[in-house]
């Protein structure tokens, strides 16, 4: 600040801030790589004033002070220019000069970044560390009794069930009388969770789609990816790759005039339309992609114009009830694909999830659900919701597993759990988790976006600014000086890599379980915690 | 593990054969415990076919309030065989009141019902007295059903047949299946023990069923109230049984597309992979995993053996026309007839399920890459 500067409320310090530039003088070589890569310009040239003192050791001159400047990287502490610590100045410095550093208390940026009434927006997570998955352990150890398997040798079956699945007496008398039999799709328990052409940056997108091209042609894991809201790409469409696609439609139904359109030109079934009611992320509160990354492409396909931001809103405008207008709605997409194709709602983890699941057991159409838990990414959304909406994963599959259960049906609909699975890394841990408390199968895409393209968000606030389209590794970026950093060819091969390793974890979690025959959903009797409430909770073990 | 022994035998055999053949297979159990099963008897129970009989242990109070409530019920003892047993029990085998064996003429009222009504009065009935039972531990119910008994005792097979006389009585039957029990994550309670039944049907198992709890919960979930007890976990394979040949209306031939249901691969190159892709689909919490070796029998006396999909367990099947053997260990097979054409023997593997049908002419082989009979 200058001395001759005013003091606002809003006037900050470095040291206000929730990361600080630590930047090296003896090592920087002023190349300015670090001012062009910062995404929010939150570092600058800096022009600095120094006084040396300098005495004429022969006495010939009165000694006195000499005033000099130098250059360096000054931290700008405007809150719209505060450093999100992404660390792309450390990643282009040559001479590793430069490093944000997260402050060693709490930020006071945060009372001050609703400047001109906005609250704070952003993208990424809850920022929360840890969580109830990552402390589960699988304690039933096959041992002497029983065999534990071998991961590396036999024969798993790591497949799921995504649909409507019929009661064996109902589902063998159909077949006999040729009845109408739901749609079933036999898939990887794995899947890419919905994050949306938009959201997404292209490179991005075609590296998700050709890395499952991959698993799915040469590996033979049939892995699938949801769309997220925002339709498909028109080429997509009319490709035999469609197949491995989860078309979702929300309740902006952006993108879905072109899907429309598009179907009698389909040359495969998708793999299922997901209906999204809400996201674990900001539950209760629509989809939003801000204008800043509504670019040429993304309007297109998604049917609006350039350069305005899209909110989705928080429910479907021309639905009022779940017993009449959701069932209509399950039922006309299915209509639109001939019945041939699984059509589930996606909503976020709450208390009333129960509600929503009892009524779909009713409903004869309904391919299963999602649960989208409170850990789960976002593109963009307000701060507040992020932070304080929500509701735990672990908890609301295994009550509705349980429900399911207690009515029959817990084969009938399939539970697909989402929100924080691999938040720290865990995938396969914390996937396995879910299934045996009942889940038949976890969505994630913030692992993916970490593993497969290098996302530096974290769980401790750093970028999140996934919503304004200055992503540096250009994941959820539309400008194309952004997203062309990211290479689609890289992508796909690490999706393969995570996908194949995920695999292989998987194998060693079950093996030793005496598991391979089938997918242990609901193996309860697995599970183990060493804290009561929860094991109560949970209806697993309690192990100290 | 635990040993299992099966014989099917066009005459009738006496249970001391199969204990003897167990005690051949000590090795493979502990001796803490024994289960027979017993159908198609001879002796004086064979000219009551159709009566019920109840198979248990009682107390003397026990057995009291049995006669109480099945007088109740309307039923009157036919016949029964009491097990004297010595004063002294050999060490590792508690001591009993009674042992029960007792035939019942049906009230006159059922004479009027359909098979279904009464199999399930006769299921409800064992279930009310082993639920009575449990309160004050007086009655042990094994199984209560025309031409079937059975018999579990803590203690090592060959002693519990000895101490209770199991050569001297009227207990020689065509269909034997006997269990040698390896004690292991269970308390020993005598309804853990194998083999398990529910109307007509009895499997036992050498092995570990690692999905038992999904399993569990499935079949409570199927309404049948004989889908209970579930103190081993290998009592789920009997109910599995009894919900692929009753509920579903399929043959055995198809059981084991239900515990151990093919790849995907290979339903598509199945004559009838359409159907068992949805058999399995329907079917997949009644998945088994972990190593098993089931042998069971149906209610037309049809014997089975099946195994894991991974064949981790021991099995082997052999014989004669008119009398063949199931058993975990070639020696136990050896032991009951050494002189079979050993070269006939059959060890299933993964995919197979080997039955010998009630005229015990042959050993056939289904092969789950075959198609299916076609039931109608």
């Amino acid at each position: 600040m200058s001395t001759i500067g005013t003091i606002t409320p809003s006037s900050l310090s470095i040291k206000d801030l929730p990361w600080q530039i630590l930047w090296d003088k003896d090592k920087c070589t002023l190349c300015g790589r670090c001012t062009a890569v910062c995404p929010v310009s939150a570092i600058e040239l800096g022009v600095f004033r120094k006084r040396l003192i300098e005495v004429d050791i022969e006495g010939n001159q009165p000694g006195g002070n000499v005033y000099k400047t130098y250059y360096g990287i000054r931290q700008k502490t405007a809150p719209a220019y505060h450093c999100v610590g992404c660390a792309m100045c450390t990643m282009a410095c040559p001479n590793d000069a430069i490093m944000p550093m997260a402050g060693d208390e709490t930020d006071k940026l945060r009372y001050h970044i609703n400047q001109g009434g906005q609250p704070q927006r952003r993208g990424g997570r809850r920022n929360v560390p840890g969580g109830v998955l990552d402390r589960i352990k699988f304690i039933r150890i096959s041992m002497l009794t029983d065999p534990a398997l071998d991961a590396g040798r036999h024969e798993f079956e790591l497949r799921t069930l995504l649909g409507r699945v019929l009661p064996p007496e109902k589902n063998l008398k159909f077949i006999r009388e040729n009845g109408w039999i739901p749609p079933v799709r036999e898939i990887y328990p794995l899947i890419i969770g919905g994050m949306s052409f938009g959201a997404l940056s292209p490179t991005m997108w075609e590296g998700l789609q050709m890395g499952v091209a991959y698993l799915n042609e040469e590996l033979k894991m049939p892995v699938r990816m949801c769309t997220g809201e925002g339709g498909c790409p028109p080429r997509l469409l009319r490709s035999r790759f469609l197949r491995y696609v989860i078309l979702q439609i929300a309740s902006g139904y952006f993108g879905w005039d072109e899907i429309i359109h598009a179907i009698p030109e389909m040359k495969v079934d998708p793999c299922a339309v997901e209906i999204k009611y809400g996201q674990g992320a900001k539950p209760g509160d629509g989809g939003l992609l801000m204008w800043h990354k509504v670019k040429k492409l993304i309007a297109t396909i998604r049917g609006v114009p350039e350069g305005i931001s899209l909110p989705s809103p928080p429910t479907h405008q021309t639905q009022y009830s779940i017993e009449e207008s959701v069932a209509k709605m399950i039922q006309s997409m299915y209509m639109a694909w001939g019945f041939r194709v699984p059509v589930y709602p996606k909503i976020s983890a709450t208390s009333t999830a129960m509600a929503v699941l009892n009524n779909l057991s009713r409903n004869q159409y309904a391919a299963g659900i999602s649960i989208d838990g409170e850990d789960g990414g976002t593109g963009a959304a307000y701060n507040v919701s992020m932070d304080h909406m929500g509701h735990p994963i672990a908890s609301c599959v295994r009550d509705c597993y349980l429900n399911l259960v207690t009515i029959g049906q817990q084969n009938e609909i399939p539970i697909f759990a989402g929100g924080g699975v691999g938040k720290t890394g865990n995938l396969a841990a914390n996937a396995a988790s879910l299934i045996m408390l009942g889940a038949s199968g976890v969505q994630t895409g913030k692992y993916i976006m970490q593993a497969a393209a290098g996302c530096l968000g974290s769980e401790s606030g750093r970028c999140n600014i996934c919503n304004i389209g200055l992503c540096p590794k250009g994941i959820t970026s539309q400008d194309p000086r952004l997203y062309r950093r990211l290479d689609p060819e890289a992508v796909a091969q690490r999706v393969v890599d995570v996908f194949v390793s995920f695999d292989t974890e998987l194998r060693k979690i079950m093996a030793p379980l005496g598991r391979s025959t089938s997918l242990p959903i609901g193996m309860s009797d697995a599970l183990g915690i060493d804290d009561k409430d929860i094991a109560d909770r949970l209806k697993i073990k309690y192990v100290v | 593990m635990c040993r299992l022994l099966a014989i099917s035998s066009d005459t009738p055999v006496s249970p001391m054969v199969a204990l003897n053949a167990l005690d051949v297979m000590r090795e493979g159990h502990d001796g803490s415990g024994v289960g027979l099963f017993l159908r198609g008897l001879g002796g004086p129970l064979e000219k009551m076919k159709d009566a019920p009989i109840l198979s248990g242990i009682f107390t003397d109070s026990g057995i009291r309030k049995l006669d109480e409530y099945m007088l109740d019920q309307g039923f009157m003892t036919k016949y029964k065989i009491s097990i004297k047993t010595p004063k002294t029990t050999p060490p590792g085998i508690p001591k009993r009141d009674i042992y029960l064996i007792r035939a019942y003429e049906y009230p006159e009222e059922w004479e009027e019902i359909s098979d279904t009504e009464r199999f399930s009065r006769l299921t409800h009935i064992r279930l009310s007295l082993q639920a009575m039972g449990n309160e004050k531990k007086d009655m042990i119910v094994f199984s209560f059903w025309p031409d079937t008994v059975m018999i579990k005792e803590i203690g090592d097979p060959l002693a519990v047949g000895k101490f209770l006389k199991l050569g001297d009585k009227d207990l020689d039957a065509r269909i034997i299946m006997a269990q040698g029990r390896q004690n292991t994550n269970y308390a020993i309670n005598l309804y853990a023990c194998h083999p398990f039944f529910i109307q007509g049907f009895s499997t036992m198992t050498n092995g570990e069923n690692t999905a038992f709890v999904p399993i569990r919960e499935y079949l409570i979930s199927r309404g049948e109230p004989g889908y209970t007890g579930f103190y081993s976990d290998s009592e789920v394979f009997v109910h599995i049984l009894h919900y692929t040949l009753t509920h579903l209306n399929l043959g055995i031939e198809a059981y084991k597309h239900v515990i151990t249901p093919l790849r995907e691969e290979a339903l598509k190159a199945h004559p009838d992979g359409p159907f068992l892709k949805q058999l399995k689909q329907s079917c997949r919490k009644l998945i088994i995993d972990g190593p098993n070796c089931v042998i069971g029998v149906l209610p037309d006396s049809t014997m089975f053996m099946a195994q894991d999909r991974k064949k981790l367990r021991p099995g082997i099947v052999g014989g004669r026309p008119g009398m063949y053997v199931f058993s975990s260990e070639t020696c136990g097979l050896d032991a009951v007839l050494p002189d079979r054409d050993a070269t006939a023997d059959f060890q299933p593997m993964h995919t197979d399920t080997v039955l010998v049908k009630p005229d015990r002419r042959e050993v056939t082989i289904c092969q789950q890459s075959e198609p299916l009979p076609h039931l109608h």
